[in-house]
């Protein structure tokens, strides 16, 4: 039954993958891109790989997403294209 | 342009879907990473070796330690190039049009959680660190959760306040530190006329037999990974959130 699990987080992750892409308002950008990772890093763990979900889930969700959001709040809020 | 970046994304996709039939299944024990006999000495002997039961710590900290080094190596520097390109130094003849963050008196609600939670974090960060070699975690993790505490310090105050604990000469100073260290215990085992980061004769100077020496050395590296990682994932954090300035946070 794992499989239905990692299919539900695999179509999870194209979809906010195309949000992040599409959005305007690179603030939300940022954050549905944190999203991503967590799907991700869910996905590490259910492949038994926790040392790298750990990390995923430090990095990817964690702090990068704090260096989107502050690049975000210094520069401009809306994506020109 | 959009229909040629959407036809080389499609190219793209279909020659990586050809690739992946010739990809082994997921979990294969024929597969060439798992029948190749490093990974079995890998899987039987490392906790014989150093007495380590997670063994993706071993490989990172003492097997692959060239490797692992390295990393520490590329996060100092790329801390280094973020510095060398977005600090800003000095006057206000740069002071052109910044978007205006409104600014808002500190939260009294913010800032209580923020102490509460804040030693938590950091005892989380340490036992990750110190925690590595039993359960998933080690110094890069550990280094990023406890950069991420005083990230949530500068978010909650102001960059000023984080910056009594953290100044930036003493972030500079950790960053050099944490490489030193890790390169340190490489240079000790040259010292004992062993190999660079060849851990195991280190049993002259740390208590324990020389298995044992491997896993306090690796513990040593990990606490070395964990000082650079912390000082530049905040330094990275000042920089974007004050303009390179450091002076005025979010």
């Amino acid at each position: 039954m794992t499989w239905i699990f990692d299919l539900i987080l695999l179509v999870f992750m194209v979809i906010t993958a195309l949000i992040s892409l599409h959005v305007k308002d690179l603030l939300s950008a940022a954050m549905i891109f944190g999203v991503y990772s967590f799907l991700m890093c869910l996905l590490w763990a259910g492949m038994g790989a926790v040392d790298v979900a750990f990390t995923e889930a430090a990095v990817g969700a964690g702090v990068s997403a704090v260096f989107l959001i502050s690049t975000v709040l210094r520069t401009s809020r809306r994506s020109s294209d | 342009m959009k229909i040629i970046g959407f036809i080389t994304v499609i190219i793209t996709a279909l020659l990586l879907l050809q690739a992946e039939r010739d990809f082994p299944n997921w979990g294969d024990p024929e597969s060439p990473a798992s029948s190749y006999r490093l990974s079995q000495h890998y899987i039987t002997e490392t906790y014989h070796e150093t007495v380590v039961p997670n063994m993706v710590t071993a490989v990172l900290a003492d097997y692959r330690g060239y490797d692992t080094l390295f990393e520490t190596v590329v996060i100092f520097t790329a801390g280094i190039a973020i510095i060398g390109i977005l600090r800003v130094f000095g006057g206000n003849q740069a002071e052109h049009k910044e978007p205006q963050l409104t600014k808002q008196k500190p939260d009294l609600i913010l800032q209580t959680t923020c102490r509460l939670l804040l030693p938590i974090i950091q005892l989380f960060a340490l036992y990750v660190v110190a925690h590595g070699h039993h359960s998933p975690g080690g110094g890069f993790q550990g280094g990023v959760i406890f950069g991420a505490s005083f990230i949530l310090l500068a978010l909650c105050h102001d960059l000023k306040y984080a910056q009594k604990w953290v100044p930036e000469r003493r972030i500079l100073n950790l960053a050099g530190f944490g490489v030193l260290l890790y390169a340190g215990f490489g240079v000790a085992a040259l010292m004992f006329g062993e190999n660079f980061l060849d851990y195991g004769i280190l049993t002259h100077l740390l208590p324990g037999s020389i298995e044992e020496a491997r896993s306090h050395s690796m513990l040593g590296v990990e606490i070395g990974v964990g000082f650079t990682v912390t000082a530049i994932m905040f330094s990275i954090y000042s920089l974007l959130s004050s303009n390179g300035k450091m002076k005025e946070g979010i």
